[in-house]
């Protein structure tokens, strides 16, 4: 008896590995999954990439004329890896000259009168003007009038810089055991709402396509033949657990090869990830420093305040282990709640048209978390983002928007019991419908049609 | 002989509608029995029951006397009337597929795969797309994938629909060969034509009840001996009062000086008593005991008499 039922077991794991198998294979071999799966971590690394490019990776040095008719600035300039800067003696005129034989990128005119008026200024170019030489310039033009007042009003800068406190509130977690974490909340924010739309894109993409597949069978009409190898609610299964795998792979290769990338850059361009650790950054009270030493240590907060510091240093801050983790979790667990939905519904319909009155009452919930995904993000332990993410319904999205800002091991576990409990209460309601509506044909499936087939046995 | 399946008194409700009410069958091992009956009869119903898609909700259902059980599939071959593949699924790959999905293993199955396409010409076809076949080829690779685990037992919902008649010849030998090899065949069609010449057994089924079964032969008998076509040398048409109340005139056609006849008799009086009056009337040229179909036979039950030939009749 014993080995009968192994067999038997056997038997029907080996059908349904045949179908995973199928469903898999004939997915992943598509020629619009394949260019997905390579576009996807092109597109996140870049993500990742380009504000850092942007901000630090200029072409090449931006040449600039510096024609100083009041002779006090022209050597404040000092050039740097994306400014080139020559002073020039002689008429303005004879500058813009060498600017269009192609000598100069720009030319700076500080007339006599700059310092008195300084919207006298003037940056001359043959294109269009460099954004960030303007600004550049003008921070150090703002600097060296400071200066010259400051001196005139007989205050040391060294001075001024002691009084002058940039103010950055370090939003420290602490826990119950003492355990102190830095928070970024901006990044925090991102990383929510792009893995809260992840997983909708995600549930939306892979759930449709199980919606397709069972209306394929069933248009198609092969679905009998299966059946009469083996029961709908394997097929169902199988149908639901292969398509899963595909999203999963997808997501799979999609991090790995994110890193790669990113990973690549930086080794092939170490500097352009190099930013003063913040720790040294903050000033401490407790030392004394010379001006100079602290002229240096706002530049690097300055720098490591650029968004594409902020950017770097909230990456680095990001549990990453945590968030796929907990991304492959709620993934699985959306998908096959979802999915098992679609699937009854490809097979109430007969056609794609019919599908819309049921798709909408079983989608509303999933764009209901992303609509509410806004009000969690700001308050992300708050009542409403709790019962969001214990809701299977809409915990897959709520719960990723919340984990970046930290989730309490209690709410992680009461959201992941419920979630379980519901796809397999989801499973279990679809596989009625499905097991019914595959073979029912011609007659249009309407709500109370549905709840007798729930009821059917 | 032993019967390799039985239905009995299987009843089907779907919500008010009922399908099945109290029908049995009995199929003897190595026959080809033919389930007929108008659309909407309960055929399909029953054909799913048997292959275990659906269950009935009273009866009990055996195979080879054993209750039928879900690892019996592995032993059946169907091809349901509405046939289907994979439109986007290579042809070979989706034979050894669904061959898998019958419990056979993936080089076993391509290796009878190979035989059967060679057989049936649709070798070339093999890496091709389904939706790139005609509808013909189709049908024969769902014909393969029906048979390829060599089933004991087949079932054909409505076979030779689609095909042109080169293969529904063609499959007809298939079908023969397949018998004479073991297996045994159930058909449904309500195209009773089309079956009567290959079935050894007959159900009839109309409105969800069997109304008629047994052997061909066997009922063919039951339901003859009581029309007859004669020839006659006379030169007018018969009438009803040359012949007794027992017999019923039921056309006549009159050609060449000859007086042709159908009549039908009640069923208690013998050919010879028939003859005998009509010998009386004048010289008998032929006597013929006209042999309903099954056609003849199941608007019979339905309606209660044998349809009316009007053809060759002058009134």
């Amino acid at each position: 008896m014993y080995t009968a039922a192994k067999y038997k077991l056997q038997a029907n794991m080996n059908k349904i590995s045949t179908i995973i198998q199928r469903e898999y294979l004939s997915r992943v071999r598509k020629k619009s999954f394949i260019v997905m799966t390579l576009l996807g971590p092109i597109l996140l690394a870049s993500l990742m990439i380009a504000p850092v490019i942007v901000t630090k990776l200029s072409d090449r040095q931006y040449k600039v004329a510096i024609v100083d008719h009041t002779h006090l600035f022209y050597d404040r300039f000092r050039d740097t890896n994306n400014f080139l800067f020559t002073g020039l003696s002689g008429s303005i005129d004879r500058a813009i000259e060498l600017m269009h034989e192609g000598r100069f990128d720009a030319v700076l005119h500080i007339p006599e009168i700059a310092f008195e008026a300084p919207s006298s200024l003037r940056l001359f170019s043959e294109k269009a003007t460099n954004l960030n030489a303007k600004i550049h310039i003008e921070n150090i033009l703002r600097q060296e009038f400071e200066n010259l007042k400051l001196e005139a009003a007989g205050i040391d800068r060294g001075v001024l810089l002691g009084i002058d406190t940039p103010l950055s509130i370090a939003a420290i977690r602490i826990k119950k055991d003492g355990l102190e974490q830095t928070d970024y909340p901006e990044i925090s924010l991102a990383l929510g709402i792009i893995s809260g739309i992840l997983i909708y894109i995600f549930i939306f993409l892979f759930g449709s396509q199980v919606l397709r597949g069972v209306m394929e069978e069933k248009t198609s009409r092969i679905v009998e033949i299966i059946v009469s190898s083996v029961k709908p609610f394997q097929l169902m299964m199988g149908k639901i657990i292969g398509v899963g795998l595909v999203g999963l792979t997808q997501f799979l290769i999609w991090i790995v090869l994110t890193f790669a990338i990113v990973g690549t850059v930086r080794t092939a361009a170490p500097g352009l990830f190099r930013f003063t650790p913040d720790e040294q950054v903050y000033l401490t009270t407790s030392q004394v420093l010379n001006p100079q030493e602290m002229q240096e240590r706002m530049e690097a907060v300055q720098q490591a305040n650029t968004p594409a510091g902020q950017v770097i240093k909230g990456l680095m801050a990001i549990n990453f282990p945590v968030m796929i983790g907990a991304f492959i979790f709620y993934f699985l667990g959306g998908f096959l709640l979802y999915s098992a939905l679609f699937a009854a519904i490809g097979a109430a319909v007969d056609s794609e048209a019919d599908t819309q009155q049921f798709m909408f009452p079983v989608t509303i919930p999933l764009i209901f978390s992303i609509i509410m995904a806004q009000m969690v993000m700001l308050n992300p332990s708050g009542p409403v983002a709790f019962w969001l993410s214990v809701i299977p319904l809409t915990s897959p999205v709520i719960m990723m928007v919340r984990i970046p800002f930290g989730v309490p091991y209690a709410d992680l576990i009461i959201s992941a019991v419920c979630l379980v409990a519901g796809f397999i209460f989801s499973t279990w309601l679809a596989g009625k419908i499905y097991r019914t509506g595959i073979l029912m044909y011609g007659k249009k499936a309407s709500y109370a049609e549905l709840w007798k087939w729930i009821r059917h046995h | 002989m032993n019967n390799i399946f039985q239905a009995e008194h299987i009843t089907k409700n779907y919500n008010q509608f009922c399908a099945l009410d109290d029908v049995s069958i009995t199929v003897p091992e190595q026959s080809i029995f033919g389930l007929l009956g108008p659309n909407g009869a309960g055929k399909t119903t029953l054909i799913r029951i048997i292959n275990q898609i659906i269950a009935p909700d009273a009866g009990r259902l055996f195979y080879s006397g054993i209750p039928l059980k879900p690892e019996h599939v592995q032993q059946i071959g169907y091809l349901p009337e509405e046939r289907g593949l994979y439109k986007k699924m290579k042809v070979g790959e989706q034979a050894v597929y669904l061959a898998r999905l019958k419990g056979l293993d993936a080089a076993e199955a391509r290796k009878q795969l190979r035989t059967w396409f060679e057989k049936f010409d649709l070798t070339h076809w093999w890496n091709k797309k389904v939706e790139e076949l005609s509808k013909g080829m189709q049908q024969k690779v769902q014909f393969i994938v029906t048979v390829l685990h060599r089933p004991k037992l087949l079932i054909f919902d409505e076979p030779f629909s689609g095909f042109d008649p080169i293969n529904v010849n063609l499959l007809k030998q298939e079908i023969l060969k397949l018998r004479k090899e073991g297996a045994t065949i159930i058909f449904s069609t309500h195209n009773m034509g089309s079956v009567e010449e290959l079935c050894d057994y007959i159900a009839l089924i109309n409105k969800s009840k069997k109304i008629l079964d047994g052997s061909v032969e066997a009922i063919r008998k039951e339901y003859s001996g009581h029309l007859f076509q004669v020839e006659m040398d006379m030169n007018k048409p018969m009438t009803p009062s040359m012949l007794d109340s027992r017999f019923e005139l039921i056309g006549t056609t009159m050609k060449n000086g000859i007086s042709r006849a159908r009549i039908r008799s009640d069923g208690h009086s013998t050919p010879n008593e028939l003859l005998g009056q009509l010998m009386n009337i004048s010289q008998v040229l032929s006597f013929n005991e006209l042999i309903p179909s099954m056609n003849d036979i199941f608007i019979k039950h339905v309606t209660g008499h044998f349809p009316v030939n009007n053809e060759d009749s002058t009134e």
